[in-house]
């Protein structure tokens, strides 16, 4: 299984950062946090139309780009460098894998950017945990799901009633923006109160699990983005910062923090590019994989960053430097799509190494 | 005309054919495959090898392996096939290479490394070893204390450093030398470990007698010849390319086998370290896979590291794990074995084994300084005695 980047990975990874570099600096991200919401729209727009990020994971023929996890992973790498908040996690990998068996139109559209989706379930339910229920009756749904990413962007509703997959309009829908630890990826209350809905998978729970595995298997090199910023970061003001007359980063206790956080960095990408890999190539491994980087790869970007803002110091508390925005988003990373435990919960059956009874 | 892996395949199944290692002796038959270059293939023609890729070498050994064929003592000679036998090649003479190479390889002669010393480890280049030239361009004669030595009572030969100039700073006055273990100037003690067993010795020298032409590399050189030989030494270390592999792959076992031992804390523990296992494999297989793109990297210095952490926490857990049959120890018997397994014997035994796992090749206190300043780039640490003379450092 190879875990080193390809070419076409490489130029992709190049294009994706010279668009976030021009269109996603720190203080419009930053300004997410005061309501100002406008970098959002312009910058999915760019992603997801000019550079065609959307339709990555469809395939060709429904009009995507018929890419493979492998390369959705290098997007996120960048996404999480930059702590992009577009909802490429939730619509184009997420609900865009669970309409992948899909028929209609709905796919293409996803694939285009013309629309885009989300599942309506909360951000932090891990792939093997139960669903949230909503009451389908004569074809309208009725429930309430709190804490949704993506649906704030959302055209389009993926919502799971009765065993299958229901497409709902976001207009049909109340959803109510909350003040989230990570505004870079806002959550939202989600009630639908009768709402019209269109059958679009009619057998729900392997499209949404597999989907959630999927996406928890990608969130892992977002979460190395993340990771990598935070390194490079701090290893680099602590080459500048100097104090007793010397570089910061050449006192040895500093020296074999950083050395022990790069030594996880580099896990933490073995793990990811596992978790991508298999995923690309359809491997038996891919469920272990997915929980082995989840498990490893979360804690480790929230490390990255408690350490970016420690080593930073006085400026690493301040609302002016971006490092916060790396923490906020690690930690609700860190809990997106299954905490680490969890993952090492259903590791424990899936390597038979069963929990006391 | 170069020979490719299908080529070479052949040429090891016509080896077979002419030499049936069922009826061949034991050391005929290694001797013939030394002879025929599939010793270690990146190796010349001529030294055991056919100039091929060092990446060839494991299918050239799995052909050999499958038939049966007679083992050149890898456990035993791991230090003369993975740290002498390199430095020789890239700095011994012919001569040196037609005498030393063929029975290093067969295992006939063994071979161990006279480089610590009581004063000098992790600063290794402090080493007072003294190598002096008889009349001026006779033979070295040396005195000194040596340490840590691995298989010194099995050994024939050791490399071994020496200062020769105690004049110069420290780098600069060490000379390399291939040193004859049969010397009557030679003892060997053997250096009783935490765990019972003595794996290791300490070394004495006195008066011991080298020729000039057992000198590897030019005199004053022997910091540059002891670098490449140390490079070698944690290349051998890294990820398996198999799941539970070593310590995990134990404790994993006992975890399945003794169910009554199981308790909420201990699945916890053992899950976080099975993930991290599984990633440090993952991350093994990922340097070499940049290695073979030749991408360079300290990375070697950084699975070092983790893998000693994983294997110290990972046979704490399991003597926990064990409770009651944790406080019973196999035998305090001071045995000298002729290799080093880190997951042998009972759990006691690789507890305290493991507490070598971040002291031995490089601290990881020293492998972090080496990762901060060569992968990370941030500044050196202050180097004090780096241009005083030798003789005028502070012992």
């Amino acid at each position: 299984m190879n875990l080193l980047y390809t070419e076409v990975e490489d130029d992709l990874r190049a294009t994706v950062r010279k668009l976030l570099a021009g269109r996603c600096d720190a203080t419009a991200v930053t300004a997410l946090y005061d309501g100002d919401r406008s970098v959002v729209d312009v910058l999915w727009k760019a992603l997801a139309g000019e550079l065609g990020l959307a339709g990555l994971l469809v395939p060709e023929e429904r009009g995507g780009a018929g890419a493979t996890a492998a390369e959705a992973a290098v997007v996120l790498e960048e996404l999480g460098r930059a702590a992009a908040p577009v909802p490429f996690l939730t619509s184009a990998v997420i609900a865009t894998l669970v309409l992948c068996e899909s028929e209609g139109p709905l796919l293409g559209e996803l694939a285009s950017g013309e629309k885009t989706a989300a599942l309506l379930v909360p951000l932090s339910t891990a792939p093997h945990t139960p669903l949230p229920v909503i009451q389908a009756a004569d074809g309208r749904l009725t429930g309430t799901v709190t804490s949704v990413a993506g649906a704030i962007e959302a055209d389009v509703l993926l919502v799971v009633a009765d065993g299958a997959v229901h497409a709902v309009s976001a207009a049909d829908a109340e959803i109510t923006p909350v003040v989230s630890l990570d505004m870079t990826r806002q959550l939202a209350d989600v009630r639908l109160a009768g709402a019209a809905g269109e059958l679009v998978v009619a057998d729900a729970e392997m499209a949404v699990r597999d989907a959630l595995s999927a996406g928890a298997a990608l969130l892992a090199s977002e979460q190395v983005g993340v990771a990598q910023w935070c390194l490079e970061t701090t290893v680099a003001y602590l080459k500048e910062r100097k104090q007793f007359g010397r570089a910061v980063g050449g006192f040895q206790a500093i020296k074999h923090r950083l050395a022990d956080l790069a030594i996880g960095v580099e896990s933490a990408t073995a793990a990811a590019r596992y978790a991508a890999a298999t995923l690309a190539a359809g491997d038996a491994d891919a469920a272990v994989a997915s929980n082995v980087a989840q498990a490893y790869v979360s804690d480790l970007a929230v490390l990255a960053a408690e350490e970016a803002v420690q080593l930073h110091a006085g400026i690493g508390m301040t609302w002016e430097h971006p490092a916060h925005l790396y923490l906020k988003r690690a930690k609700a990373d860190q809990i997106a799509l299954g905490t680490a435990g969890a993952h090492r919960a259903r590791l424990a059956e899936l390597v038979d190494l069963p929990a006391p009874r | 005309m170069t020979i490719d892996e299908q080529g070479l395949r052949r040429q090891v199944e016509e080896f077979l054919a002419a030499h049936d290692p069922a009826t061949t002796e034991r050391l005929e038959f290694l001797r013939a495959r030394y002879d025929a270059g599939l010793a270690w293939v990146h190796f010349p023609e001529g030294h055991g090898g056919l100039g091929l890729p060092q990446a060839w070498q494991p299918a050239v050994d799995a052909l050999f392996e499958a038939v049966g064929a007679p083992d050149n003592g890898r456990k035993t000679n791991g230090i003369g096939l993975g740290m002498a036998a390199p430095t020789i090649l890239r700095f011994g003479t012919e001569e040196q290479k037609q005498r030393l190479l063929r029975p290093l390889w067969t295992g006939e002669e063994v071979w161990c490394q006279l480089f610590s010393e009581p004063g000098a480890g992790s600063d290794l280049a402090a080493l007072g070893t003294r190598a002096v030239r008889e009349d001026g361009d006779g033979d070295w004669i040396v005195n000194g204390q040596k340490v840590w030595t691995s298989g010194a009572h099995n050994a024939r030969f050791a490399i071994l450093v020496a200062r020769t100039n105690p004049d110069l700073p420290k780098h600069q006055g060490i000379t390399y030398f291939l040193a004859d273990m049969t010397d009557p100037g030679v003892e060997v003690r053997p250096l009783r470990q935490i765990t019972g067993e003595a794996e290791f010795n300490e070394v004495f020298l006195t008066d011991v007698r080298i020729p000039d032409s057992m000198r590897l590399g030019e005199v004053g050189q022997g910091w540059a010849v002891a670098n490449a030989t140390l490079s070698n030494e944690r290349v051998a270390i890294g990820g398996s390319a198999v799941r539970e592999n070593g310590m995990i792959g134990v404790v994993a076992q006992t975890w399945r086998d003794r169910p009554e031992l199981r308790t909420p804390e201990l699945h916890d523990r053992l899950l976080r370290l099975w993930v991290e296992a599984e990633v440090s494999r993952l991350t093994g297989q990922r340097v070499r896979q940049k290695l073979a793109q030749g991408q360079p990297g300290a990375e070697g210095a950084a699975l070092k590291v983790t893998f000693a952490r994983i294997a110290q926490q990972l046979s704490g857990l399991e003597l926990e794990m064990l409770g009651e049959d944790g406080l019973r120890y196999s035998d305090w018997t001071l045995v000298r074995p002729d290799h080093v397994d880190f997951t042998g014997r009972d759990a006691g035994y690789r507890y305290l084994r493991a507490k070598g796992n971040s002291i031995e090749g490089g601290t990881s206190e020293i492998l972090r300084n080496i990762m901060a300043e060569r992968v990370l780039g941030l500044p050196s640490e202050p180097r004090v005695d780096k241009d005083v003379p030798w003789k005028d450092l502070a012992k």
